[in-house]
């Protein structure tokens, strides 16, 4: 059977690309990391990746707004045929492809308007802004999925621990109707919760301030997915800051729950090939 | 002339602006202020021919956020109106804008040309509008002291009608000229010479110059050349840069006349560098070596050290200052500190090492201090919050994890503060067959300096940090650190590296291209330098400033002409810039030109050996200082709450939350763990790789107060905490017996101490403190020996003086151990924080009394009395039981006792875990020892509060006690156990001295360290 592929994008200051690679080769899929510029050169191309993804780090250093400048690249920049990056992930999509943006790959995501996109023309419609303690913080944080799960990455998941490593982690929402879309269609995919399972509201457990509590969205096809937290930094059992305990808890497995979400979209994709 | 526009862009008034949040927090702490309504606005002033439509794209699409600010364009965003006063802050001309760069590659991208960074076309400022009628000193206040620094930034402010938008400056052009200075003037202009450029050459360095320069061969060979018989502005630069204590090490080199009041011995040390540390490194390599072991692969002559993990892959490891540029402009000077330390690794051999982790220790003034500031001294609490900051985005953007680190703080750092930055990366064992830790370099081989421009930044950083500050230090060698570009730089290094195309990479920092093709062009036998090839930030650099400039984020690359366009090509891909400048040769000499004109031409032998030796004198004689008076039937509860919620032992958690110490994804111990995440831990651990969970411990050992006391228990007590906090979390020492078996150790020693050549008029007690610094290495030397750990890199920084208004802050010597050692299985070491109720407790060592320096004294005064003592003959054995029980996994939890002593230990342990403990000290203090028989409340008083090294406070399970006490044999005295309940019980012999909730030892542990 044909393997799963995923192309991992890094450079201009992307910095989890080896992590979010060796995700997927742990769930049994191929990974290939790639340049940036080699997809904008056309040295490299989309087609025959089930799954592009935009990995976590400071992309142009934040300048601009968090992801900003390499948005503005998928915008602005054209191909050799004259078409844009964003382009070509419509069409990626269009083919039954697959979009992941993690901390800074979300904050791409949502500045080329690839999510939530309720308006299916990728306009931006919401933002991520600087969290409420005008911090960076890293630290650990409980998600609750949404069920049912729209994106097949949260299949099954209920609540997951994840590291949060980031300072604009704030969602907010351009209006009412995006916000009311945003809830009827599920698209708010992950929301901060206790340990427990209750949806957080007061930090740290809420650890930037989003709007729903949102941790993660996807579109309304439940193709692109964004989250805040790391789930590639969860890959083992010995990322989490009580792994002695939860070891012991486990019975020796040591498998991280982030793993969960990329044996998913593997097993996912690996069902529905044709 | 290009039209100037002005794109100024503020949040949605229903957002909250984190930075005005802030703003308003500041102001009304640091300077007493309640500021009413105030705006941020963010200002691009761009320089570049667009059409309206081009604009307005940039503007909304490119620089603004459509769904969460306001933008304007050549006016201010809507909602701006009816503000009194403003404070714009913009960069000084030549100042690193990389948000500016930024927005230019947006531009750029706009307008579908490739992307360059000169001439800058984008200038970025903030505006803070502020709805108080604010008066111009109070404006000041807060541009200068809040805002920005001066030596960074420019500022106007006032009434708002007075506003104004920026309009950034042309930067002067010149025509490059060669300067001829003369030496040949009487011997106290020699010195006036040396001081007006910032030279920092003494007289003797000074006529070792003269004398060379009227050598008649070397006339000779100048005037064949074209070269003035006196040497150029270039010249002279070029060999202060090279003597510079920052270089050269010229007092670590020197003969040293060490008289011991104490011994009445007089001895000579030549040179304290080779007598105690390549000495004693060199021993245990020849001790390795016999035992058939081959880690330790390169010490002492690259950027970093080098050892063996395994057959495919070598770790290196650095540490650096960067202490008199973070005294100027903190942020400034830890950026570059950090990312200037991560270019030590990735080039190292022939470059392009994968970063693992860093390290950061910091010293500080008290965050709280009241003593008045010196003229051109920041507080403490600046300093503290710059360098917090500058850490964070040095390391953060670079996606290296900080994984261990620590923050002292004692008034004497309130002058120049100590930021020590560390850093670990992976490099393959070779390159296409080819030994990557080696340099390689042949004549006719090209230089090639990648990465960012060159502009007049931070000339004279290397002359400059080898004196003392003063309110004239250059504003020249202040900068900032660009991440994103150096992060460039390193990813195509990397694959660069890999492709086998590099034969050796060096770093430009110090002295920047004097020093990094002053030190390769050895290697070859000459080097040629094409100054006019060198990509400029802006024109106007004179041919000296070119080679002389610091700019960061720039790496000297050797290549052959073959690789060449490859290289260049691949370069492109990654937009990074590497531009051919030079070749090297085979003439024995550094020849440097400028279009064709030549600039210098400089005995290669002369430059590094010319250098006069320095002649220095020690004198030791032990301090007295007496101890405090404690009073009697203390509340301990209340004294441990106290310790806890001291600067030097409270948590550091603020801090640390905002650096990332997980990216990468293999962080296995991290600085805060449990179930909370917050109980602070004792190395760090890192895994190499996703396949398989070989990993590397790194801790730092930092005694400074010690020393007041005596400096080589201050430098033993150091070495020992780093080894101990590795041992800790289940390090295993190197055997004797067993060498074969082990797996590396390796230690950076960063020595950074206040002047100490004595002076009868400047500097009178200059003969103490170079004993001071003599026993700090003979510690050094005694306790690797001891300890089978070779020193593999390391730095001195000679002069922590700050001078001003008649006065002089000086550091206390200060020695930082950074220690690092392989851990062949991950998944086997032990964190801090207790586990589960039941366990029964352990303290491991022996307990002495010597109160001397520890935290409990401090409470009370004078720190004065006995110092703590390392006995590596007690400790040494107690490591390997301690080492064979976490072998066999019989330690469930282990924390080192340090500062504070055990009973801020076992607090710590409990922090977060919703468990407690409960013990009884009888046992640890009947076997109290040291300078007699201690009377009964000593022995409690040291019991619960000494700061003896060597010791741990161990948690083991219930069915484990006797394999674990069988192990430990006499080492382990059992002083309670774990509890469901949480609280902190402990009592001497049944009698309760301390009975506590967590929580409320957590409270005041969990203070506002920085507000």
């Amino acid at each position: 059977m044909k393997a799963v592929r995923a192309l991992v994008l890094t450079g201009f200051g992307i910095n989890c690309q080896d992590e979010l690679a060796a995700a997927y080769r742990l769930a049994g899929a191929e990974a290939d990391v790639v340049h940036f510029n080699e997809w904008l050169a056309g040295t490299v191309a989309l087609r025959g990746y089930d799954v592009l993804n935009f990995p976590g780090g400071f992309s142009f250093g934040d300048d601009l707004g968090a992801g900003k400048a390499l948005a503005n690249k998928m915008r602005f920049c054209r191909l050799a045929g004259g078409r844009t990056l964003l382009d070509e992930i419509a069409d990626h999509l269009a083919g039954g492809g697959f979009v992941l943006g993690i901390c800074n790959g979300f904050q791409i995501l949502v500045k080329t308007g690839l999510l939530p996109n309720v308006g299916g023309n990728f306009a931006q419609e919401v933002s991520l802004i600087v969290n409420d303690s005008g911090q960076f913080e890293d630290r650990w944080c409980h998600c609750r999925a949404e069920r049912p799960a729209r994106s097949p990455f949260l299949k099954d998941v209920d609540v997951l621990a994840l590291p949060v490593r980031h300072k604009e982690g704030k969602l907010v929402v351009r209006d009412a109707a995006i916000r009311a879309a945003i809830r009827e269609r599920g698209l708010c995919a992950l929301r901060y919760c206790d340990a427990a399972g209750a949806i957080a509201t007061d930090y740290p457990a809420l650890p930037n301030g989003a709007e729903m509590s949102c941790a993660a969205l996807t579109d309304p096809t439940g193709r692109v997915l964004g989250l805040m937290p790391h789930p590639e930094a969860f890959l083992s059992i010995y990322n989490h800051p009580d792994w002695a305990r939860r070891r012991e808890a486990a019975g020796g497995n040591e498998e991280g729950e982030g793993l969960r979400l990329f044996r998913n979209v593997v097993d996912h994709i690996r069902r529905n090939r044709p | 002339m290009i039209a100037l526009h002005h794109i100024a862009c503020t949040w949605n008034p229903e957002l909250p602006d984190a930075r005005c949040a802030s703003l308003r927090r500041r102001a009304e702490r640091h300077l007493g202020l309640r500021l009413g309504g105030l705006k941020h606005v963010s200002v691009y002033a761009v320089r570049a021919a667009l059409d309206a439509a081009q604009l307005e794209r940039l503007a909304r699409e490119g620089l603004s956020d459509v769904v969460a600010q306001r933008v304007g364009i050549d006016r201010l965003p809507d909602g701006c109106a009816g503000f009194a006063s403003f404070v714009l802050v913009g960069k000084l001309p030549g100042t690193t804008d990389d948000e500016g760069l930024s927005a230019q590659r947006t531009l750029h991208d706009l307008l579908g040309v490739p992307f360059a960074p000169a001439p800058q076309e984008v200038f970025t400022s903030d505006l803070w509008l502020f709805a108080d009628a604010l008066d111009a000193a109070t404006l000041r206040r807060l541009a200068e002291e809040e805002l920005g620094n001066p030596l960074v930034n420019q500022f106007a402010f006032g009434p708002f009608a007075d506003f104004a938008w920026p309009v950034p400056e042309a930067e002067p052009t010149a025509a490059p000229t060669v300067e001829t200075v003369s030496l040949e003037i009487a011997d106290d202009a020699l010195d006036a010479l040396s001081k007006q450029r910032l030279l920092s050459l003494d007289r003797a360095e000074m006529k070792a110059v003269q004398a060379h320069f009227r050598d008649s061969q070397i006339q000779a060979r100048r005037r064949a050349a074209g070269l003035p018989a006196e040497p150029t502005d270039a010249e002279l630069e070029i060999v202060a840069q090279t003597w510079s204590e920052h270089c050269k090490h010229k007092e670590f080199n020197a003969l040293i006349h060490f008289v011991d009041r104490e011994t009445g011995r007089e001895e000579t040390i030549d040179s304290l560098f080779k007598t105690y540390i390549r000495a004693s490194t060199e021993e245990i390599g020849r001790r390795l070596e016999a035992a058939g072991n081959n880690w330790l692969v390169k010490v002492f002559s690259d950027n970093a050290g080098v050892v063996r993990v395994d057959r495919d892959r070598l770790f290196v490891f650095k540490v650096e200052t960067h202490n008199s540029p973070s005294a100027l402009d903190p942020f400034g000077g830890a950026i570059t500190g950090i990312l200037g330390n991560n270019r030590d690794p990735l080039g190292t051999g022939r470059g392009g090492a994968t970063l693992l982790f860093n390290t950061d220790v910091l010293c500080f003034g008290p965050p709280d201090s009241a003593v008045p500031l010196l003229p051109g001294q920041l507080h403490p609490r600046r300093v503290f919050a710059g360098v917090r900051q500058g850490i964070e985005e040095g390391g953060n953007k670079s996606g290296v994890p900080t994984i261990n680190g620590a923050i002292a703080f004692d008034p004497r750092y309130a002058g120049k503060p100590l930021v020590y930055c560390g850093t670990g990366g992976i490099l393959p064992d070779n390159y296409g067959g080819r030994p990557a830790w080696e340099k390689e370099i042949a004549p006719g081989d090209l230089v090639v300096l990648a990465g960012g421009r060159t502009g007049k930044d931070g000339i004279h950083g290397a002359t400059f940090s080898s004196l003392g500050l003063d309110k004239h230090s250059p504003r020249s060698a202040v900068q900032i650190g660009s991440p994103i570009t150096q992060k460039m730089l390193s990813d195509f290094l990397e694959v660069a590296c890999r492709r086998g195309w590099v034969k050796c990479a060096t770093d430009d920092g110090a002295g920047g291209l004097s020093s990094s093709i002053g030190e390769l062009a050895p290697l070859a036998g000459g080097s040629e330098i094409w100054l006019e090839k060198v990509p400029l930030k802006y024109p106007g650099l004179q041919p000296w400033e070119i080679f002389l400039s610091e700019s960061q984020e720039r790496m000297t690359l050797v290549v052959t002409a073959e690789a060449a366009p490859a290289l260049a090509e691949l370069a492109q891909l990654y937009e990074v810039e590497a531009t051919v400048i030079g070749k090297f040769t085979a003439t024995g000499l550094l020849e440097v030109s400028h279009a064709g004109r030549p600039v210098a031409q400089l005995d290669l032998g002369f430059l590094h050996d010319g250098v006069p030796r320095k002649h220095l004198e020690a004198e030791w004689t032990r301090p007295v200082a007496p101890e405090s008076a404690i009073p009697e039937n203390l509340d301990h509860g209340d004294v441990l709450k106290r310790l806890l919620a001291s600067d030097n032992v409270c948590s550091r958690e603020a801090v640390i939350r905002q650096y990332d110490h997980e990216v990468k994804g293999r962080t296995v111990i991290k600085p805060l763990m449990g179930p909370a995440g917050i109980a602070p831990q004792d190395a760090g651990v890192i895994r190499l790789s996703f396949d398989d969970w070989r990993g590397i411990a790194v801790a730092c050992g930092l005694a400074p107060r010690i020393g007041d006391l005596d400096a080589y228990a201050s430098s033993a007590c150091a070495f020992d905490e780093a080894v101990r906090q590795i041992v800790s979390v289940g390090g295993q020492l190197p055997e004797p017996g067993k060498l074969g078996e082990s797996t590396f150790w390796c230690a950076n020693d960063n020595f950074c101490v206040p002047d100490s050549v004595y002076d009868a008029a400047t500097n009178p007690d200059g003969k103490y403190k170079l004993a001071q610094l003599v026993r700090m290495c003979r510690a050094l030397a005694d306790l690797a020996r001891a300890y089978h750990v070779p020193m593999t890199s390391g730095k001195d920084s000679m002069k922590n003086d700050f001078r001003a208004a008649g006065q002089k802050i000086s550091v206390p010597p200060t020695v930082l151990y950074s220690v690092a050692a392989a851990i062949p299985d991950v998944r086997k070491t032990v964190t801090s924080e207790i586990k589960e109720a039941g366990d029964a407790v352990y303290l491991l060592g022996r307990t002495y009394d010597e109160p001397g320096a520890s935290e409990f004294q401090r409470l009370f005064g004078a720190p004065g009395g006995r110092a703590p003592t390392v006995r590596p003959e007690e400790a040494l054995p107690l490591y390997y039981r301690t080492m064979a029980a976490h072998r066999a996994g019989l330690i469930r939890s282990s924390h080192d006792v340090s500062d504070g002593g055990l009973a801020v230990a076992l607090a710590e342990m409990a922090f977060g875990t919703g468990l407690g403990l409960d013990v009884d000290l009888a046992p640890v203090a009947e076997s109290v020892a040291g300078g007699g028989i201690p009377d009964a409340p000593r022995r409690r008083l040291a019991a619960l509060y000494s700061e003896s090294p060597s010791r741990f406070i161990v948690a083991v399970k219930p069915e484990n006690r006797a394999r674990f006490e069988e192990l430990l044999g006499g080492g382990a005295t059992r002083i309670g156990a774990t509890t469901a309940k949480p609280r902190l019980r402990v009592a001497d012999a049944g009698r309760r001295l301390v009975d506590v909730p967590v929580a409320e030892l957590e409270r005041a542990w969990r203070k506002e360290l920085l507000a």
